[in-house]
């Protein structure tokens, strides 16, 4: 094989979520309430808008989480059978090798978006006129940026303008493929002509908010696609400190992102759902030991615990580096540890949530009739009561992961997050912190930090509202 | 009142003992003193001497719960849980790695915290309520719908992002304060106003969203209708009526803070130098100071279960239909 496929724990939980989710999906599918509810979801606009560009971060961060370490070449290319292969101890995921050019083109140091040149001035060698070499100080060229405009850089605004307005048509093209391919679907799917299902879709008369999702389709190729095709020859955002591309950078955070907010969730549903469901529905002692352990765990300040958690799970680590083979097992073991110091400290808000609403509900009448018939708890539990606070769940899930994601910046730089080596916004910003404060300014790694975090949290944060929203029993009958 | 007040504390010291079970569990257990040592002295200098050494000096020498060598109430108080954890209740947290008493750094360093965290707090609260209020005033207008979207928005930027381009427009471009450090006396006043206007924009976003969802959903109740029908005015109706109601909810969620502010912040202090309580966490956390990350432990959840209290209490103030007898 080329390749050794390399299974991190981030990796099995984060398909895992997505089995879950399809499996959710597929099962609330077939509720009615679930489904009106979803239905709801699809016709807000700015809900599907969000969805759409929470998709483009979910197939970046999936893309992110199938790793592999690469078969090192043998000798002179040439390999007898029985000798056993020799792989990388480098672990590499599929966006590594999508965006190869980006992760092996590194530069010296800092140079800016699009850049021919470096950004600080060095001493360099320059053949004069004359043939002897001369030693002047000026910005060298790069190595990779802008590289096959070879000697004449003054063709590089012509150059980028060029690919621009190519990737533009590209984009637009794309574009107008999947409205074909969307009213397509309604032609087939409603049978009615092709002017009408250009209504339906554009104006979204009825059920969808099929306008919506064009139109961040559209913005996003409009956006990508000029990235995508500069970003081969030129470093679309610049490069950092150690010479990486930003653009790169930004898009590994992504994963590391969305395991921080979706992993955790992971940890904290079973631990609030299954203990608010215990207080509320026995009450008596369980209630009480049950209070008591969350409102011991809440009166501890939250950033205080993570930090005590997380410099004992350091220290763990620290003293036992025999149970991690590679670097990135490492790092995702931390990832993993972080997720699940955040999760045990944060399911008490939703346990008491949980815990009243079943106090609520087994005072009605159908879980007494049920009682009176002489159902088993857990049956009345799994039948009558979960299902019932499912709603409260699905708003807690949605609403925690943007505050998550801003937690994980906010504990790398206080040295608390994750791994140093491990690329995620938080380390982003803390390395890019102090570039502000430099002579000429160094700004773009922190503008591209800020672009994709700022855009993912919006994104959870407006798809979050459309869902507690359509959710919600109180604001469900509100336009 | 005050037998309230008395049974309230009483029902904290439970949860007190459970917070310093916790973090007991998490500094001695989890890991030994052994490792901690290891960690503390490096790799180079790690002996079997140094590591007794650096646990004698500590007091880490001693068993974990019970001591079997010592006899009557030493059985208990010889070990390590009663002198590092019980004994905080008395104010008594040992010394951090550098010598210093703890208790008293904290006493020292609770002023520079307070002097950020207390106008950040009521001046965020002044400009999240008048604004919600505004917005509640023009529901169901442009006006209304393109604050919240700013609310969203201004939400989902990282508080880090708010700090760091603060410092750079105020402090560096516009050259207004200094960029960061700390003053006694009446000078303070440059250097914790940059941290105060960054800590309340940074806020704004999403208590004005809280709030305002808060006066909407009290506008809808019959007696706003009944206020309305005799003929106030929408102005009247706001501060008079729907501000008042709607204060139990705001203090559920706002006096428990107020006793925390004398943790300072942790972000804001260290970005700005400032000598509070926050920063002091922080450089415990990035020195591995465990003593003074579990003395911080303790006085936070402390003010924690005050701010409970203190919450309680407050609602007799807003409603007096709430009595406790």
């Amino acid at each position: 094989m080329p390749f050794l496929p390399v299974i991190l724990w981030s990796d099995v939980l984060i398909w895992l979520l997505l089995l879950a989710a399809l499996a959710s999906g597929w099962l609330s599918a077939g509720n009615p309430l679930w489904r009106s509810a979803w239905q709801r979801v699809g016709r807000s606009r700015a809900g599907m808008a969000s969805a759409t560009l929470l998709l483009a971060f979910a197939i970046v961060g999936l893309l992110d989480s199938l790793h592999y370490r690469p078969r090192l070449a043998a000798d002179g290319g040439q390999r007898t059978a029985g000798q056993p292969a020799v792989y990388a101890v480098e672990v590499l995921s599929l966006l590594d090798a999508l965006l190869t050019p980006l992760r092996t083109r590194n530069e010296k140091t800092y140079s800016e978006p699009l850049a021919t040149r470096a950004h600080a001035k060095e001493t360099i060698e320059v053949r004069g006129s004359d043939g002897r070499l001369q030693q002047v100080r000026d910005h060298p060229r790069l190595r990779h940026g802008g590289a096959h405009l070879g000697a004449d850089e003054g063709r590089r605004d012509a150059d980028v303008a060029g690919r621009v307005l190519q990737a533009l048509g590209l984009a637009l093209l794309a574009w107008a493929a999947v409205v074909l391919a969307v009213c397509g679907g309604v032609v087939r799917a409603r049978g009615c002509g092709w002017r009408l299902a250009w209504r339906r879709v554009w104006r979204s008369e009825g059920e969808f908010a099929w306008n919506a999702i064009l139109a961040t389709l559209a913005a996003l190729s409009l956006l990508a696609m000029p990235v995508a095709l500069l970003a081969g020859d030129y470093h679309v955002f610049g490069t950092d400190k150690v010479g990486q591309d930003v653009l790169y950078q930004v898009l590994k955070s992504v994963r590391t992102a969305l395991v921080i907010g979706l992993v955790t969730t992971l940890v904290m549903l079973p631990l609030s759902v299954l203990l608010g469901v215990l207080a509320g529905y026995f009450r008596g002692w369980v209630d009480d030991l049950i209070q008591y352990l969350y409102t011991t765990l809440s009166s501890i300040p939250g950033v205080l615990l993570i930090a005590a958690a997380v410099l004992m799970m350091q220290v763990l680590i620290d003293t036992h580096p025999q149970w991690f083979a590679t670097a990135a097992e490492r790092a995702d073991l931390r990832l993993l540890a972080l997720c699940f110091i955040l999760g045990v400290t944060s399911w008490t808000g939703l346990c008491r949530l949980l815990r009243g609403e079943t106090l609520k509900l087994r005072e009605l009448e159908y879980i007494q009739a049920a009682q009176a018939f002489g159902v088993s708890s857990l049956r009345i539990i799994g039948r009558h009561i979960l299902p019932n606070l499912m709603h409260i769940v699905i708003i807690a899930l949605v609403m925690d992961f943007s505050s998550l994601v801003l937690a994980e910046a906010v504990l790398s730089y206080v040295g608390i997050g994750v791994d140093p080596t491990m690329i995620s916004f938080g380390t982003m910003i803390n390395n890019a912190r102090l570039e502000l404060a430099r002579e000429p300014l160094v700004w773009w790694s922190l503008a591209a930090a800020f672009l994709f975090m700022f855009s993912l949290v919006l994104a959870a944060n407006l798809f979050a509202d459309a869902v507690r929203d359509a959710f919600d029993p109180r604001l469900a009958g509100s336009p | 009142m005050l037998a309230y007040v008395v049974r309230r504390l009483l029902y904290a010291l439970p949860i007190l003992i459970g917070v310093n079970l916790i973090t007991f569990a998490l500094f001695f257990v989890v890991n030994t003193p052994d490792d901690m040592a290891r960690m503390q002295l490096g790799v180079k200098r790690v002996t079997p001497e140094a590591i007794t050494r650096w646990k004698a000096e500590r007091g880490y020498d001693r068993p974990l719960f019970v001591n079997d060598e010592a006899s009557g109430v030493a059985v208990f108080s010889e070990t390590i849980f009663f002198s590092k954890s019980i004994r905080m209740f008395v104010g008594d947290f040992g010394r951090a790695e550098d010598g210093r008493d703890i208790a008293r750094e904290i006493v020292a360093r609770m002023g520079p915290s307070l002097a950020i965290a207390l106008p950040t707090f009521v001046l965020g609260l002044l400009v999240s309520v008048t604004f919600a209020l505004l917005l509640t005033f023009f529901r169901a207008t442009y006006l209304d719908f393109w604050g919240v979207v700013l609310c969203v928005a201004m939400m989902s930027i990282s508080g880090l992002f708010y700090i760091i381009g603060g410092q750079y427009l105020i402090s560096k471009l516009w050259k207004l304060v200094p960029i960061s450090g700390y003053g006694g006396g009446l000078d303070a006043w440059k250097f914790v106003i940059l941290p105060v206007v960054i800590g309340v924009v940074s806020g704004i976003g999403s208590s004005t969203r809280w709030y305002r969802t808060i006066f909407i959903e009290e506008i809808a109740r019959d007696y706003v209708r009944t206020a309305r029908a005799k003929g106030l005015s929408e102005a009247a109706v706001l501060f008079r009526h729907v501000l008042r109601n709607a204060l139990i909810p705001i203090l559920t969620g706002v006096v428990v803070v107020i006793p925390l502010l004398f943790m300072g912040s942790l972000l804001t202090e260290s970005f700005f130098g400032i000598p509070g309580l926050g920063s002091y966490t922080i450089d415990a956390i990035n020195a591995q100071d465990f003593a003074v990350v579990r003395a911080m432990v303790f006085i936070g959840s402390l003010l924690y279960i005050v701010g409970l209290i203190l919450t309680d209490l407050s609602y007799t103030l807003v409603d007096p239909r709430i009595r406790f007898d």
